[in-house]
């Protein structure tokens, strides 16, 4: 077994291998490895003695749960009412583009950047903002988001 | 169990012990429509097809309320009425509307339901994309462009059978019911019971049709078409052209079969009581040895798969024994190889069978000899009504006629197999030494009988007794290994059957309510009753095979080994 399952295997027996606590089972994963894989939830099931469909029913539920590794870096664009009123929506349409992501890709394919939305930051006053790897950034435009983007690629380029 | 009155539509209705209000309803002669509800599941509550309103004009859903003396609701006001239309309308929207070409039509929910509303209408778009089909399956297809979202098979296949492989994924309007990451049925821990597509309201879930497969062989002039009809086929065919459940149309079938053009024509019955001699002379063998007990029984092909898939520590507590349709039919191929060579002709073996899992079992590669298989083609009793309705049989009217010889003569011990607790009677009979008409009734009254999940048995047996079970429905007989491994119970013989009323209520007949898989149980003890011989042992056919062609060849031509499986994807 890989060092990656007996991380996972620990997980579950740290919740006593019971059904009722699945999620809370799923978020200390994903919270270790980022995101939910499909042999870690083969896993899980298996230990919990319940079927793989019921595991990845409840993954599939919920937003928070990823099943797509992430990238490096984690870019998050609010989509709260201020952000979206101050023009959020154009910065997400341009990251995506300059990230390359298609239909439900949230991923770049070289697994540098991960693109997500976020409800509120509770920066509205500084809207419309934007996250990288928890840091926020205030009063953004798509180029100036593409800019941060590009920063990043340059340092480590 | 609360008891008392309410009013439905003004009309007094007592209630007693029913569930919920949609029970009383029905009882009280309504035919309240709905979708994801079904009295041998668990409520779910989410078609609203069934809800009612009361005296405040407060909409609730029936299946969900429980009855209370002096509840008066009303079943079918205008505001209800304009609900469930716009209910329909809206499925309708989202559904893959090819009513004429589907596998459904004609048993399809929503389709009647639609009729019955009247929707001749639907306003709105479908933005649904359109998904892909799941044609991996020998046993199911599934189309989620038909799929109403109503979680009946997620239900059976978790409650009834405990497999759970197909689930709800993803949320909102992107809901989808799927197995684990979306895989192809094939890859999953199916077992192919069908017990899905039969509960499946509309055409989203659906029998492999093989029809196709089986006119290119009736209509090939250097083919020789061998069919084996299954015990439970017989009372499965007659009800979709008026005649009654409990009848027997074994010999309407026949008739049916030579018209389309089948050259021979046997009963799987004398398959059944080959099965019965084997699992007995095994069973026999296993209380010399001392085990090891339970011993299984092994007809049933979707609780093998099971067995292999979830438990393959107990594969060697299943019997040797095929399935009564392998059984026969490598007898049947080993007779037919020699005609062959006579006549130039190749033999095509087509089994009827109750079940979709037989289709999967057909292709079992232990069940191929030189590459070939020993059945060529499983239909179901469902594909069978759709030949004899395309032929414009007047099946109803039909002369019957008796099968082929010498495999038309059975033992009414082979009939019972295709009902819970008949592979067990039948084999009890088989060990038992006094086979008087007492006896006989006593097993019939022991609890051999009848349709409680969980059954058993003590039986007198020289010096000791004989503990057997009965069991029909997965996630049964896995609460009773859970009994037995906890040590409350200790059984010899456990029979299981995966679907709910065994093979009667099987996933290729038409889809019934328990209550009639007991009256197509009836039909088969019916033949029980009528037919002269009780036991296996006493067919006159059974003598003569095992005196010919099966003479010191029993164990390679009716024992197989299944090998432990790799372990597939969950």
């Amino acid at each position: 077994m890989n060092k990656n399952l007996e991380k996972v295997t620990r997980i579950v027996e740290s919740y006593d291998c019971e059904p009722a606590n699945l999620i809370a089972i799923m978020q200390e994963i994903q919270t270790a490895f980022n995101y939910l894989s499909e042999e870690a939830l083969v896993l899980v099931a298996d230990m919990l003695e319940i079927p793989i469909s019921r595991v990845y029913s409840v993954a599939t539920f919920y937003e928070n749960f990823s099943l797509e590794a992430k990238g490096e870096h984690i870019i998050k664009v609010c989509t709260g009412t201020a952000c979206h009123v101050r023009k959020s929506e154009p910065i997400y349409n341009a990251l995506r583009e300059d990230l390359g992501l298609t239909g439900k890709k949230k991923t770049s394919a070289d697994g540098k950047f991960t693109l997500e939305t976020v409800a509120c930051l509770g920066a509205c006053g500084l809207a419309p903002v934007m996250t990288i790897d928890g840091e926020v950034h205030s009063k953004m435009t798509p180029d100036a988001a593409i800019a941060l983007v590009d920063e990043i690629r340059r340092k480590e380029a | 169990m609360a008891k008392g009155t309410m009013y439905i539509d003004g009309q007094r209705v007592e209630f007693d012990g029913e569930k919920n209000v949609l029970a009383v309803i029905r009882k009280a002669g309504i035919d309240m429509p709905t979708f994801c509800y079904n009295s041998e599941l668990s409520t779910y509550g989410a078609c609203r097809m069934c809800v009612v309103e009361d005296e405040r004009g407060k909409i609730e859903a029936s299946c969900s309320m429980e009855p209370r003396n002096g509840l008066k609701i009303r079943t079918n006001t205008s505001k209800l009425l304009k609900h469930r239309r716009m209910i329909l309308e809206l499925i309708l929207a989202s559904h893959d509307r090819d009513c004429t070409i589907c596998e459904k039509t004609e048993s399809c929910q929503l389709q009647e339901l639609a009729l019955r509303f009247g929707i001749r209408k639907v306003r709105f778009e479908n933005t649904r994309a359109r998904l892909e089909k799941d044609e991996s399956s020998l046993c199911i297809g599934r189309d989620p462009n038909k799929c109403v979202l109503c979680g009946d098979c997620v239900r059976m296949c978790s409650e009834v059978q405990g497999v759970g492989v197909i689930n709800f994924a993803h949320r909102g309007s992107e809901l989808q019911v799927m197995p684990a990451f979306d895989r192809k049925l094939a890859d999953t821990n199916c077992v192919g019971c069908g017990q899905c597509a039969a509960i499946c309201p509309t055409g989203a879930l659906h029998i492999n049709n093989q029809i196709g497969d089986a006119w290119r062989a009736l209509h090939d002039p250097k083919k020789r078409v061998v069919i084996q009809i299954a015990p439970s086929v017989r009372v499965g065919v007659g009800e979709a052209f008026g005649l009654p459940r409990t009848e027997n149309c074994m010999n309407k079938l026949v008739a049916a079969l030579r018209m389309m053009g089948a050259d021979e024509i046997y009963d799987t019955n004398v398959g059944a009581d080959m099965t019965v001699m084997e699992e007995s002379k095994e069973f026999l063998e296993r209380l010399k040895k001392g085990g090891p007990f339970p011993m299984f029984t092994s007809c049933c092909p979707a609780w093998v798969k099971h067995v292999e898939n979830e438990m393959p520590q107990y594969l060697r507590n299943i019997s040797t024994c095929k399935s009564p349709m392998q059984m026969f039919a490598a007898l049947l191929m080993d007779q037919c190889a020699r005609k062959d060579k006579e006549d130039g002709k190749k033999t095509y073996h087509i089994a009827i069978m109750p079940c979709t899992a037989k289709k999967m079992e057909a292709a079992r590669p232990e069940f191929r000899r030189g590459g070939e298989p020993d059945v060529d083609l499983v239909l179901t009793s469902r594909e069978v009504i759709m030949m004899i309705k395309e032929m414009g049989i007047q099946f109803a009217e039909l002369e019957g006629e008796s099968p082929d010889m010498p495999y038309g003569i059975a033992s009414g011990a082979g009939a019972i197999f295709g009902t819970t607790g008949g592979v067990a009677e039948a084999v009890v009979r088989r060990i038992l030494p006094d086979k008087s008409k007492d006896t006989l009734k006593m097993l019939s009254y022991s609890g051999l009988h009848g349709t409680e999940e969980i059954r058993s048995v003590t039986l007198p047996y020289g010096e000791r007794d004989l503990h057997v079970a009965i069991v029909h429905g997965l996630g049964n007989a896995r609460k009773l290994i859970t009994e037995i491994e906890e040590g409350r119970a200790y059984y010899d013989l456990i029979e299981v059957m995966t679907c709910r009323g065994g093979c009667v209520g099987g996933a290729g007949q038409p889809t019934v309510t328990m209550a009639q898989k007991r009256e197509r149980a009836a039909g088969l003890y019916e033949t029980d009753r009528g037919s002269m011989i009780k036991s296996s042992e006493q067919n006159p056919v059974i003598t003569m095979m095992y005196e010919g062609p099966l003479k010191g060849r029993t164990h390679e031509m009716l024992h197989v080994h299944y090998e432990m499986p790799k372990k597939p994807a969950k």
